[in-house]
């Protein structure tokens, strides 16, 4: 009897609470429609995001630009979230999802942290991760770079929306992830030193940025070693504003003046009134 | 078999797959290819490792969606050990493979994801079972499934022989795969293989450029 009563409480573990909030989010679109308004388009990072693994840590890079819809929202927004002292995560989706479910995360494994004593592990926030991601069955648009130090070295995974995983020295997100994915193909080595993986991910970004319209502005990066981390906003301005050259203010005198008239315009005072202001 | 079965579109990242299992005289092969797709065009990893390992003995083969697949694997790994705690001895190969069904079963409406376990245990010797995409459970000698299976059926039909030994069987399961992943798009990388075996577990991993040629490569 114990054996069932673990196997039904063990069948619940899928419970894919999704599946309500998709017929109520079908209902208020075709209510909208019916009014005349369409439902607000969330916001998206468009993006491209990266890690690589070098010899003593990891580089994580990102662009920083928010699209919503054809218009950049944001041109300089961070995209690379704090999870834990030695553990960070670049996100790319939707960006209301990818900032809530990062904080989410890191809020629970600081409480994990507490309760073990140790510091987090990299695959614990994995973990933790990849199991909201699934039972929201890939409605929340997060796709994440999450990467860190630990107790056993340097690790890097990749996290898609449907909550599948990957660990891999090197890994690349966004819609500019192809354009960073050779970028990596062409040069990537393991073992490389720190500058040349900073070299790296920054050559990955921009190839994203330049090459993707999802992406854009400048390039941030985060260097997780056992020691410390280096977070790096922004690490290169890929694209500066320019500063404009000439002025279309003219100096007096520049037009010449023919005649000049003057009509002053009497006013006559009606009414004056005052009324005090009740300051106490 | 299991991308033609449902609508084209998988959800999320991709197995994309070819993956068999056999039985020889004294243990079982698993085989599959490392390659994990996103919508037809895009190669997300080269290198993952759809073998899974579920218990000593057991293992299991992915295919369909990576994210279900992934989940249900770890769901059935937690569910195994506790059940060979309680039974104190190893579970069936039953037993595991009817744990990947249940899951699949319960919850077929919302995932898309089949295996193949196989492996060794003390009351039937080597088994192979095949658990399909809406919880169907299917004992065989051999079996292959994922995207491209469909290519290699012919292969299997005429040249698997029961009672084979291991070499050969080594040998016919990295034909398959080789021929497989020569014709499907979304099946490629190296070949994993695993031979479980009463005395115990090997890994044989075939690297892309030291897969069998066939005449027209």
């Amino acid at each position: 009897f114990f054996f069932f009563l673990i196997f039904e409480v063990f069948f619940g573990v899928f419970s894919f609470t999704i599946n309500s909030a998709i017929t109520i989010n079908a209902v208020l679109e075709v209510e909208a429609s019916k009014v005349g308004c369409s439902v607000p388009a969330a916001r998206k990072t468009g993006t491209t995001i990266c890690g690589v693994v070098f010899k003593d840590g990891v580089v994580l890079g990102a662009d920083t630009r928010a699209t919503e819809g054809m218009i950049v929202a944001d041109k300089n927004c961070s995209k690379i979230h704090y999870i834990s002292p030695n553990i960070y995560c670049c996100g790319a989706g939707t960006a209301a999802d990818t900032e809530m479910t990062t904080q989410l995360i890191s809020s629970n494994l600081e409480l994990h942290s507490l309760s073990t004593g140790r510091l987090p592990r990299v695959a614990t926030a994995n973990r933790m991760l990849k199991q909201m991601l699934f039972r929201y069955q890939g409605y929340i648009g997060a796709a994440l770079v999450l990467g860190g130090v630990d107790c056993n070295g340097p690790h890097l995974y990749s996290i898609y929306p449907h909550g599948s995983t990957d660990k891999l020295p090197y890994v690349t997100m966004g819609s500019g992830s192809l354009a960073a994915m050779a970028v990596f193909e062409d040069r990537y080595k393991p073992d490389m030193e720190e500058d040349a993986a900073k070299q790296l991910v920054r050559d990955a970004i921009a190839a994203g940025i330049f090459n993707d319209l999802g992406s854009g502005s400048n390039i941030d990066l985060c260097v997780i070693t056992k020691s410390k981390v280096n977070y790096i906003r922004p690490h290169d301005e890929a694209n500066k504003k320019g500063v404009r050259t000439g002025d279309y203010k003219y100096k007096r005198g520049t037009t010449g003046v023919l005649t000049k008239a003057v009509t002053p315009i009497d006013l006559e005072l009606l009414e004056e009134s005052v009324q005090t202001m009740d300051t106490s | 078999m299991e991308k033609h079965c449902t609508e084209s579109r998988v959800k999320g990242v991709s197995t994309g797959t070819t993956i068999l299992a056999a039985v020889f005289d004294g243990g079982v092969v698993i085989g599959s290819d490392s390659r994990a797709s996103m919508g037809e065009e895009y190669v997300s990893s080269k290198t993952i490792n759809k073998v899974i390992q579920v218990h000593d003995r057991i293992f299991c083969c992915i295919a369909g969606s990576l994210a279900d697949a992934q989940a249900i694997t770890k769901a059935a790994k937690f569910h195994l050990s506790f059940h060979s705690v309680q039974m104190e001895s190893p579970p069936r190969v039953m037993a595991a493979a009817s744990v990947l069904k249940d899951l699949c079963y319960k919850n077929r409406e919302e995932l898309q994801a089949g295996f193949i376990t196989a492996g060794w245990d003390k009351k039937n010797g080597p088994q192979v079972y095949v658990v399909a995409l809406g919880g169907m459970l299917i004992n065989q000698l051999v079996t292959i499934a994922g995207s491209g299976s469909t290519y290699i059926y012919g292969y299997i039909d005429a040249k698997y022989k029961p009672n084979m030994t291991k070499e050969e069987c080594l040998q016919f399961a990295t034909n398959a795969l080789a021929l497989a992943m020569g014709r499907d798009n979304v099946s490629g990388g190296v070949a994993h293989l695993v031979v479980v075996t009463e005395k115990g577990v090997e890994h044989v991993v075939v690297p892309g450029d030291k897969l069998p040629k066939f005449h027209d490569e």
